[in-house]
């Protein structure tokens, strides 16, 4: 049987991971909730944020925790002006378009990385790169020994979901927000501009993801397919937390982690994923409305 | 059923013209335009049938060109079959797939996103399985020997191929024009329209939509097995990744779903497109999917129909179903129904 000492820090990795999937999942749980399309460019918009933050280090040399200033307003400008601009006028009232217009735009995104930044996968630098932080084990196992930049990661992604949760209930744009997404008729009749929520929905829903990349690079890479690896991970959380919740979100990126990291260690790293679509493809067979969520 | 003496003869001449194109050229450049552009198609029409006729999108029909085509190498090389049967076999492998896929999925009422999704995901299941386990080579793929030779069926010249690839590009629409006059197909069209109503009437939408996407995985492993037999490699991200899957979904969409053409027109058009701008700009690693990706968003928000609803709105007349201008005509609402995309 596997040792709790190799099995403890495992399971704080994926806890950090999770953190950061779930920063990327509660944006795409809004974005769904509100105007009830997955946005398959979801992916695609992380992977376009990573290249953002290592550029600005590259060559400004900024930090990518002190690019978070720049990357969140930007990417929800970015995700303001494509819900306003390109794929609410595609929608001509059908779900399926809205489909297909985010995945033409996934395509375009990431190829257009292939173009300019051929297939390299990139790294960053940081004097904090490899400096670890021991963690105590309980039950007397060795201690755990957890890079700097997962824990920041797991810190970040936490506050971000917290403000985000916190923009969502306590103000009127999330009031206009849960609005809309109960009942878009209503909303409108009592004078929520609609189109206006939509835009603001897909921006904050971006600028979720631009955050998750600034926490994800210093221990992580890019390259133009690095979103499509994240794009169904989301969505498998946001499945499994139930279409729309916040709560399941969370929760669902925490397990999600967990579950890619403990995969990963019993049946290899590249194996660690099929973990990820074997929950997916079995939640969206048996409890397609998430194991948390109350409606079909 | 004279509507399907139409297609039929356009089916025919289709055919007829082709092989009359590809006898006059003698221009490998252009015999290859030709024999991309049927796999294309043929690609296309594989998804129209599921997409375009049974309203269900799937963004991961490189599930079943990759089983096909996985099917076709291991059966020639792990089991020395001969190539021919091995054709037959893989297109027999993707259809039972399809079949597997399709009851699971439907039996469960996943449809639309979640449909679009779970076939994702299967497809990303099946590449990182083809990676992981041995009889598929792993990672490194695998190799078809080069053997020129009709009973193996590598064709010294590429006009053997596309006659190959013409054949099964006639089928896949003779199979479509089969959809759109059978009853078969009209309780499949009933369905995408309303599932609720089409099953108040009688039909039953999940034998339907079985059916459908069994045709449309065995015309998808037909694909995926003469990709092998042409480029004679397959490797699990070629065999299940996102491109084959891309490439069937915006030929049709662009062509036109729900069409007997449309997926046709897409096809050649994406390939005229393709091969224009790589002469323009040289071969830049993703400009292709670049253009895949563009022509596909902007098809959607201007044009929705494609480019063979292009082509039915210039025609002046277009009866609005349930008021024939004439009663001759055999089945105008039917008709209009099963153009519409």
């Amino acid at each position: 049987m596997l040792d709790f000492g190799i099995v403890f820090p495992s399971v704080l990795n994926g806890l950090t991971t999770g953190a950061v999937y779930a920063l990327i999942a509660l944006g795409l749980t809004l974005i769904y909730g509100v105007l009830h399309i997955i946005n398959f460019a979801h992916g695609a918009a992380l992977m376009v944020a990573l290249y953002a933050v290592y550029l600005l280090k590259a060559h400004l040399g900024l930090d990518p925790y002190l690019a978070l200033p720049l990357l969140v307003p930007g990417m929800f400008a970015l995700g303001y002006a494509l819900q306003g601009v390109v794929i609410n006028r595609a929608s001509h009232g059908k779900d399926e378009n809205i489909l297909l217009v985010t995945l033409g735009l996934a395509i375009v995104l990431e190829n257009l990385a292939l173009m300019f930044f051929k297939s390299d996968t990139r790294t960053i630098e940081t004097a904090y790169t490899l400096t670890t932080v021991q963690i105590p084990s309980p039950f007397g196992a060795g201690p755990a020994f957890i890079a700097l930049p997962k824990l920041v990661a797991f810190a970040g992604a936490l506050v971000a979901s917290a403000v985000l949760l916190g923009v969502v209930y306590r103000t009127d744009l999330g009031r206009a927000i849960r609005a809309v997404a109960k009942e878009k008729q209503g909303a409108r009749l009592v004078g929520i501009d609609v189109d206006h929520v939509y835009a603001m929905s897909f921006g904050i829903g971006l600028a979720c993801v631009g955050a998750a990349a600034c926490f994800l690079l210093p221990a992580y890479y890019v390259n133009p397919q690095v979103g499509s690896g994240f794009v169904l991970v989301a969505f498998t959380i946001v499945v499994l937390g139930g279409m729309g919740s916040f709560s399941g979100a969370l929760l669902g990126g925490l397990l999600v982690g967990v579950v890619e990291s403990l995969c990963g260690l019993l049946l290899g790293d590249s194996l660690g994923q099929i973990g990820i679509f074997a929950i997916f493809i079995a939640v969206l067979l048996l409890r397609p409305q998430g194991l948390f969520g109350a409606r079909a | 059923m004279n509507n399907m003496k139409r297609d039929v003869f356009q089916i025919a001449a289709f055919t007829a013209a082709v092989m009359a194109l590809t006898a006059m050229l003698s221009s490998s450049v252009w015999l290859t335009f030709i024999m991309l552009a049927l796999y294309g198609a043929l690609l296309a029409q594989a998804w129209n049938i599921l997409g375009g006729y049974g309203g269900q999108f799937s963004f991961g029909h490189a599930l079943f060109f990759g089983v096909g085509a996985y099917a076709q190498v291991i059966a020639q090389v792990t089991h020395g079959i001969n190539a021919w049967v091995a054709l037959a076999l893989s297109i027999a492998a993707a259809a039972l797939v399809g079949l597997g896929t399709g009851a699971l999925t439907f039996r469960y009422g996943l449809k639309g996103s979640y449909f679009a999704l779970v076939t994702l995901a299967f497809a990303e299941v099946f590449r990182i399985g083809a990676v992981s386990v041995g009889f598929t080579g792993g990672g490194v793929g695998m190799m078809l020997p080069l053997s020129e030779s009709v009973a193996n069926l590598q064709f010294g010249s590429r006009k053997g191929y596309i006659a190959l690839m013409l054949a099964f590009v006639a089928a896949a629409a003779l199979v479509t024009a089969w959809l759109r006059h059978s009853r078969f197909g009209a309780g499949l069209m009933a369905v995408r329209d309303n599932e609720d109503a089409a099953s108040a009437v009688g039909v039953d939408p999940q034998r339907a939509k079985r059916g459908a996407i069994t045709l449309s995985a065995a015309f998808m492993g037909a694909a995926g097995a003469f990709y092998v037999q042409v480029f004679q490699y397959i490797d699990p991200a070629i065999a299940f990744g996102p491109h084959v899957s891309v490439e069937a979904l915006v030929a049709a969409i662009v062509g036109g779903m729900g069409t007997l053409w449309g997926p046709v027109l897409g096809a050649v058009a994406l390939h005229t497109l393709a091969d224009l701008t790589r002469n323009l700009f040289g071969q830049l690693p993703g400009l292709n999917m670049v253009i895949y990706g563009g022509v596909l968003v902007l098809i959607v928000m201007f044009m929705p129909r494609g480019l063979a609803g292009l082509l039915t709105t210039m025609q002046p007349a277009r009866t609005p179903p349930g008021r024939a201008s004439s009663p001759s005509d055999a089945a105008p609402a039917r008709g209009a129904e099963s153009d519409r995309g």
